[in-house]
């Protein structure tokens, strides 16, 4: 085997210890009490396995984990409502992620609490969309600020990670 | 040492910390009034709306296969039964301030606080 073999096959047991972390994330949030008024919506904490893989692996990885675990979450512990609504916070969210983080001005923190408010913004136009009720924005102040927070947390737990096994880790 | 925070960091997370506790504050408010009506949607469509002054208990059901119970009390409405999955809008708090809602996504159905001037004006529009 050489070296592309090797590497093949390092990243894809990482990428696999990845994605069992993420779901593992997904179970602690569904087992976490914590109800923004609209069921199916959750509090983001998958987001932190994004944000390593975008700055350990790459763009490409990073988004396939989050879209396979979003999947795999839904059928394990939750229903096709919360698939939608991951889907949609997760993907806005990590676009958002990956221009921020393409501008090279900004450090994980920040670009990571943009990803947890996007996120709930995502999954809040999602919501507005299955119920037909434009009204349930009347959620998005108290979940913008819950982005920030869980965000933020996560931000500066990943960069922790990232400065600590960060050459580890990934590539 | 490696560097956490930068200067446009700290700049942009202040700024942003900002706008969002002021939303926050702003709506907090002026959406904080007690209600008047309950306006019932099933998958989107107008179903009953009801005053929260009157005690009530009021079987929501768009077909025979799916049902929610909305009791009123005290001008709070609650939603004490449903022969959904999940059972999160039970566990839900109950509502009685103006734009609160309690939502059953599986049977698709809305509870909604209005003043009773917008509650009018949209179960005509609808
Ligand atoms: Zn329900």
């Amino acid at each position: 085997m050489g070296w592309q073999g090797k590497y093949m096959k390092r990243n894809t047991a990482y990428l696999g210890m990845f994605l069992a972390l993420a779901l593992i994330c997904s179970y602690v949030e569904s087992l976490i009490p914590f109800y923004f008024g609209i069921p199916g919506v959750k509090l983001g904490l998958t987001n932190i396995v994004v944000v390593l893989l975008l700055y350990t692996s790459g763009a490409k990885e990073a988004l396939a984990i989050s879209v396979l675990r979003i999947f795999l979450a839904g059928f394990l512990f939750g229903n096709p409502f919360s698939i939608l609504y991951s889907l949609s916070g997760g993907i806005l969210s990590f676009l958002i992620m990956y221009a921020l983080k393409r501008t090279g001005k900004l450090k994980v923190v920040t670009v990571s609490t943009a990803g947890g408010i996007t996120h709930n913004i995502g999954q809040l136009i999602m919501a507005a969309f299955v119920v037909e009720n434009a009204n349930i924005m009347y959620y998005l102040p108290v979940l913008l600020i819950a982005g920030f927070v869980t965000g933020f947390l996560i931000g500066i737990l990943s960069q922790e990670m990232i400065f600590r096994i960060g050459d580890r880790i990934g590539r | 040492m490696k560097k956490r925070f930068g200067k446009t960091d700290i700049l942009v997370l202040a700024i942003v910390f900002a706008v969002l506790s002021g939303i926050w504050i702003f709506t907090s408010f002026i959406i904080k009034e007690e209600g008047a009506d309950v306006v019932i949607t099933i998958d989107g469509e107008f179903y009953k709306q009801v005053s929260l002054r009157e005690d009530q208990e009021i079987k929501i059901s768009g077909d025979e296969t799916a049902a929610n119970i909305l009791k009123i009390q005290d001008g709070k409405a609650d939603m004490v039964e449903a022969d959904c999955p999940d059972k999160l809008c039970v566990h839900q708090k109950s509502i009685s301030k103006n734009g609160e809602t309690i939502v059953c996504l599986p049977n698709k159905v809305v509870v909604e606080v209005k003043s009773g001037e917008d509650a009018e004006y949209d179960s005509v529009a609808r």
